[in-house]
């Protein structure tokens, strides 16, 4: 609400009541109203957007030189630099890193793979084009917390559909919650499932937009079609691909919802074998009631982040300046 | 991305704003549009198709079976009989229904309140001249690469200080809160409201509200419904906050399934009937308005 208050009596004073008739006078407040009004306009979303949004963003860090308890929360005790170390001496800090890593690598690279080979399919020339692109978008409708019991489910040890058409084929049932890769497998699968679909839309628009003459001239130069794919499609879909790249790592290093419900227990297994940050941060936070330690653990999320985007996006530029060289 | 950086983008390129029905467009479309899909294409999307599917399925044999069944070792992979009785246990034991109706109340203010503002703020970010217009709009198109988690702390300490803890405003208020929806509605009224409509009503005296009510919004109105859409089903969806902020005093469905699933039911065939009631009201949104919502994220998407 300041906004809109300084805004309106920002501009005001430079359009200055100017020496004239009341008629004069007049148009110049409604002047003035027309410069403050867009002010109006972005005020709902900025009020709600600094209190919910941005505050809490911000104070974060500063949360996390801090010791926080959940049922205190009002009371705050300096602890500089403590919670960071605390976490870097935790070995479990260190699994929930790995585990973050491996699952949004698991998840990640075969589903933007995927994405891609569907959106490629989906383009050609389809009947019942419509319905197959909604049907596919079908699991992104779903809910972390539905998808991951159905899930759970079909991942059971002992009757769990999965194991049993493994044994149809002769396999031993695979122990999909206490194996280390058999249950980071798991759960990637549920990420796998939910976002193919909606990978393969976004691919799928980006390639809309490659302009048609480019495969004619590749057709006439004789490029058979795998070729048209790889040298027309896709570095005409390099921004959609650093798009979803950078949504889905996004995506994987804040992974909770799968990990929390894949058994229900919040430290991601018996020997933490699947227990990702986000999961992490929830045990401190709202398991152990440590506030201060999940906002240092928040923190380190987001330096991670950036990092991971920055390295995405400095290896996506340099490979387009050495395809520029050639 | 280069798209989310650049405020003043070219997605302009695209045409005028509304071309033909989405149905058919004339030269674009990369090699597909020439080339049939061949019978593989067909079978890898036949098999595609029943990997997303499959799960609903089985949700629904599951929920329609007892636990005994469950535990049956040739698994029965045809609905039964118990699909009521087990819908019954998950409203007794799990109050479903409760949750049920909490999760309306939240998405349905969300989804009115997230419209309302974008639409707001995405026509003045269109359209309106003022101060700091780009600056704004880089901050809050920039928050939408920062996840969530990372405000969660504060924010929590925050509604424990207004005492909202357990409390629907607790969820709602936050989720009013898009970026997205502004950067979605910004997009969308650069390209279909052209500034000569805008020019005319002025010359014409009419107000900026005026404007607004009886020019933009008619104009916006598709775009208002995708993004209530997209919206509705990411707060019906949402899980992280709603288990931090609510509890099972007061939950919403995806809370409510996090008790079922935590040991609190320990009947696999009510977990998965309680699944399906959650599922269910966004399915039928999904049923009605798939079209629409494929529309809207390839709209959104970003185009090479």
């Amino acid at each position: 609400m300041s906004l809109t208050a300084t805004a309106k009596a920002g501009p005001r004073s430079p359009a200055g009541p100017g020496p004239g008739p009341d008629d004069g006078r007049a148009a110049a407040l409604r002047r003035t109203w027309r410069k403050a009004s867009p002010y109006a306009y972005i005020a709902p979303f900025f009020t709600l957007f600094l209190a919910f949004g941005l505050f809490p963003l911000l104070y974060t860090a500063f949360v996390s030189l801090y010791r926080v308890e959940l049922q205190t929360s009002g009371e705050m005790e300096w602890r500089g630099i403590a919670n960071y170390t605390a976490l870097f001496t935790d070995e479990f800090f260190w699994t929930s890193l790995r585990n973050t890593f491996t699952i949004g690598v698991l998840s990640t690279v075969p589903q933007l793979a995927m994405a891609l080979g569907l959106a490629h399919l989906l383009n050609y020339k389809l009947r019942g084009r419509t319905f197959v692109r909604t049907a596919i978008l079908l699991p992104y409708a779903t809910s972390v917390a539905a998808a991951t019991l159905v899930f759970a489910q079909l991942f059971g040890k002992d009757f769990g559909l999965i194991n049993y058409a493994l044994g149809l084929v002769g396999f031993d049932p695979v122990d999909w919650q206490t194996g280390t890769v058999a249950s980071q497998i798991a759960v990637s699968s549920i990420v796998i499932w939910r976002w193919t679909g909606y990978n393969a839309l976004i691919y799928l628009a980006g390639m809309q937009s490659i302009p048609h003459e480019l495969y004619e001239a590749a057709e006439m130069d004789g490029a058979s079609r795998w070729r048209q794919f790889v040298h027309v499609t896709l570095p005409g879909l390099r921004p959609t691909i650093v798009f979803t790249v950078i949504i889905s790592t996004i995506g994987a290093t804040q992974l909770f919802g799968e990990p929390l419900l894949f058994e229900g227990s919040i430290s991601g297994g018996i020997s933490h074998q699947y227990q990702t940050l986000g999961l992490y941060m929830y045990e401190q936070g709202w398991g152990f009631f440590h506030l201060g330690r999940a906002a240092a653990i928040a923190w380190v999320m987001f330096v991670l982040i950036v990092v991971l985007v920055g390295a995405n996006a400095l290896l996506v530029r340099r490979r387009a300046r050495k395809e520029a060289g050639r | 991305m280069t798209a989310l950086a650049a405020p003043p983008a070219a997605p302009e390129k695209d045409g005028p704003p509304q071309t033909p029905p989405p149905g058919r467009r004339v030269r674009r479309g990369g090699a597909g549009r020439t080339m049939k899909a061949g019978w593989l294409s067909y079978v890898i999307l036949g098999v595609a198709l029943l990997i997303s599917a499959f799960p609903f399925y089985w949700t629904i044999v599951a929920a329609s079976r007892s636990n005994a069944d469950m535990a049956k070792v040739p698994p029965s992979l045809l609905p039964g009989p118990n699909l009521i009785k087990n819908f019954e246990q998950v409203l007794d034991e799990a109050d479903i229904g409760k949750a049920l109706l909490n999760s309306l109340i939240v998405s349905g203010s969300i989804t009115i309140g997230t419209v309302l503002c974008c639409t707001l703020a995405g026509f003045a970010f269109a359209k309106l001249r003022f101060k700091g217009r780009n600056a704004l709009l880089t901050l809050t198109i920039g928050t939408m690469m920062i996840p969530p988690q990372l405000g969660v702390i504060p924010l929590f300490m925050l509604i424990a200080e207004l005492q909202w803890v357990n409390q629907l405003q607790a969820v709602i208020l936050p989720g009013l809160v898009s970026a997205f929806g502004v950067f979605f509605m910004r997009q969308y009224l650069v390209q279909s409201l052209p500034d000569e409509l805008i020019e005319a009503a002025r010359v014409d005296g009419a107000s900026t509200a005026r404007i607004f009510w009886s020019i933009v919004i008619p104009i916006a109105r598709p775009g208002m419904a995708v993004l209530g859409m997209l919206t509705f089903m990411t707060a019906w969806n949402d899980f992280f906050w709603p288990i931090i902020a609510l509890s099972s005093q007061e939950p919403t469905v995806q809370v409510a399934l996090r008790q079922l699933g935590g040991g609190y039911v320990n009947d696999q065939s009510v977990i998965m009937a309680g699944t399906l009631l959650g599922t269910l009201p966004v399915l039928l949104v999904f049923g009605l308005l798939g079209r629409q919502i494929v529309g809207g994220i390839m709209q959104g998407a970003v185009k090479g």
